[in-house]
């Protein structure tokens, strides 16, 4: 192993990067705008609204204070309120899902229409739920949740830039060998004495180095806006992080070991990237989800890398508290690292 | 019997009866040749012949079915890579990179740290030195690959199809860079399918067609072995007699008439003394592509 031939691949690696201005700028711009877009979407108390569609109203828009809404209607929350003119054309619109119950105004007993999709189901019951005489809400006795109330940005923006750096490792690492070795780059390099391992273990560097580079320039930018809320350390977060990273990088030397098809390549990463993401616990909890699919989460480093991210951010947990994550992602990369180096090929 | 069959003592690269099957076809069939050290061999056919598979196997880039390879009489050494520089015929190198990045990045592959001023002297890359490897014209990457497989000072350099895509003045300028790097005492193995530049370069052609080598030897000896004579074409016009007068086998080629010989001093001396214009007529020596088409029917290029 020779350390001069590593460190000028990383540098080599990192120029790239850093020099390719589209792709860059990119890079920062695509986490920032998901989370800025999700933190007006969802940071109101529109998140999750159901829509409730009235008639016969003039306007599109429905001031509850002017519209006659019976029983607790008007000062509901999670609904929000369609104007239609007639019958007809609020059914239709229900028909396709775009409102979740439609309603009459001006009766006193009011006639209403909904679907049978899940999320007219909960609308019908809200609806319900404000008709109601007083004395039936008040059964039960709510408690108080213990400890800092966790807002959504701050189980959310872990898990935006936990996907951003699992794509960029994937496709950073994973596709970029596989172009290299098309167009052949990786031939040349080949031919002179770096070695694989070498190589390998530059684009890795450089992948890692590149993506907690990022990670704290998109950290500081979103924390001026959104004001994050860090329970644990910073010191703990890094290396969640930074673990996690490596898991990622080393499943992409995984994808980038065989094959010079482009097409395959980010069909492969695709196929890799997308359950991962949707099963990890990025955008929504696994809680209630079929044991089997739980099973296939904990496959995916991101699974382990978010919950300890988590775990550091939302509960204010220590090392003591994630190891287990950290030894699981830990033993993920030197198992992908030992497949992706067995398998490498320059040419084939 | 081939030179490689002698085994002279100063080859400096050796290859006996290599074979390299894909599939079921065999992609080279058995080729052995052996070179000296200081010379500029060639390896000269069509595309598909089985050229740039040859030296890829010489390189260790693709690995050979069956057939030996010996470097300095002996098998070659794990470090054999330290010891030949190579041009492949399509390179990409790493993106957004200058040339003298590029250069200096290489250099730290085999651990030198020298300065790069000689190497872009002999290439004449400096102009480009501050520009990205991917945003020079045709001859200038060229010039850049030439002095990448030069950057370790190698002993064999291999340029396989170096000159393909050039402009004519780009392709003498290389040239002129390939001959220097002879001068200064490097083997040089080239692959190409232009008679022109093995004839220019080489001092010895191996002629590879399906795979095989088919001729072999100093391309002058190789045409005066195949091609003998001279041909002369003329007009048929500018004739006052029938060809049969001119007392030898001619062609028709055209509106033209072709007529091979061996003497063409005394063959000359038959034309003016039949009183045809001789700046009408066109001499044509054979050469390496005549050699070819003799051999196998068909033209280098199709």
């Amino acid at each position: 192993m020779n350390l001069l031939r590593i460190w000028v691949m990383f540098k080599a690696r990192n120029a790239e990067f850093f020099r390719d201005r589209a792709a860059f700028g990119w890079n920062f711009l695509f986490p920032f705008l998901i989370v800025a877009g999700f933190a007006l979407i969802f940071g109101g108390d529109t998140r999750d609204a159901y829509k409730v569609g009235v008639f016969p109203w003039t306007t599109a828009t429905v001031d509850r204070k002017d519209a006659p809404l019976p029983g607790r209607l008007g000062s509901a929350r999670m609904l929000r309120f369609v104007g239609f003119r007639t019958a007809a054309e609020g059914i239709e619109t229900l028909r396709h899902h775009k409102i979740d119950l439609l309603m009459e105004l001006d009766s006193t007993g009011p006639r209403y229409w909904v679907t049978s999709a899940p999320r007219s189901h909960v609308a019908e019951a809200l609806f319900h739920a404000a008709l109601q005489p007083p004395e039936c809400r008040g059964a039960g006795q709510e408690q108080q949740i213990q400890g800092a109330p966790i807002r959504y940005i701050d189980w959310l923006f872990p898990g935006i830039l936990a996907m951003n750096m699992m794509f960029s490792a994937l496709w950073g690492v994973g596709f970029i060998i596989v172009r290299y070795r098309k167009n052949g780059v990786l031939k040349r390099l080949k031919a002179t004495p770096l070695r694989a391992f070498e190589y390998l273990s530059a684009q890795m560097l450089s992948r890692i180095f590149l993506l907690m580079f990022t990670l704290v320039i998109m950290w500081i930018g979103c924390d001026l806006f959104f004001d994050f809320n860090v329970q644990g350390s910073y010191i703990e977060l890094v290396i969640a992080f930074g673990i996690g990273g490596l898991s990622l990088c080393s499943l992409g030397l995984v994808v980038a070991a065989r094959g010079s098809s482009e097409e395959f390549a980010s069909g492969i990463v695709n196929f890799i990237g997308w359950p991962m993401m949707f099963l990890s616990e990025v955008w929504f909890s696994l809680e209630g989800a079929p044991e089997w699919l739980k099973h296939l989460a904990e496959a995916f480093p991101l699974t382990h890398m978010l919950r300890a991210v988590r775990a550091v951010m939302n509960d204010g947990a220590g090392f003591s508290d994630i190891w287990p994550e950290l030894a699981v992602l830990a033993a993920m990369t030197t198992v992908f690292l030992l497949f992706g180096s067995l398998l490498f090929s320059w040419n084939e | 019997m081939t030179a490689a069959s002698k085994t002279p003592a100063s080859a400096i690269l050796e290859v006996r009866d290599l074979v390299k099957t894909y599939g079921g076809m065999r992609a080279v069939d058995g080729v052995s040749f052996a070179i000296q050290e200081g010379i500029c061999f060639g390896l000269l056919g069509p595309n598909g012949a089985g050229k740039t598979t040859t030296i890829e196997m010489i390189e260790e880039i693709i690995p050979e079915t069956s057939g030996e390879i010996r470097y300095r009489g002996k098998s070659r050494a794990p470090d054999f890579n330290r010891h030949i520089g190579i041009q492949f015929q399509q390179t990409t190198l790493l993106d957004f990179l200058t040339v003298k990045e590029t250069l200096k990045i290489f250099q730290a592959f085999y651990g030198i740290r020298a300065d790069i001023d000689r190497l872009v002297r002999l290439c004449q890359l400096e102009e480009i030195l501050g520009q990205y490897n991917d945003r020079i014209s045709g001859g200038q990457k060229q010039r850049m690959l030439l002095a990448l497989a030069l950057v370790n000072d190698p002993e064999i350099v291999f340029l396989d199809e170096p000159s393909t895509g050039l402009d004519p003045q780009a392709r003498r300028n290389l040239w002129d860079i390939v001959l220097d790097i002879k001068s200064s005492g490097k083997t040089v193995v080239l692959t190409t399918h232009y008679m022109e530049e093995a004839q220019h370069l080489c001092d010895e052609v191996a002629i590879m067609d399906r795979g095989r080598v088919i001729a072999q030897g100093a391309p002058d000896s190789l045409v005066k072995q195949h091609c003998r004579g001279t041909t002369v074409a003329l007009p048929r016009r500018s004739l006052g007699c029938h060809p049969d007068r001119l007392g030898r086998r001619w062609r028709a080629v055209g509106e033209n008439i072709a007529v091979e010989t061996d003497d063409i001093n005394a063959y000359l001396r038959t034309l003016m003394s039949l009183q045809v214009d001789l700046n009408d007529v066109v001499i044509h020596s054979p050469n390496l592509e005549d050699v070819f088409l003799k051999l196998t029917g068909r033209k280098l290029r199709d």
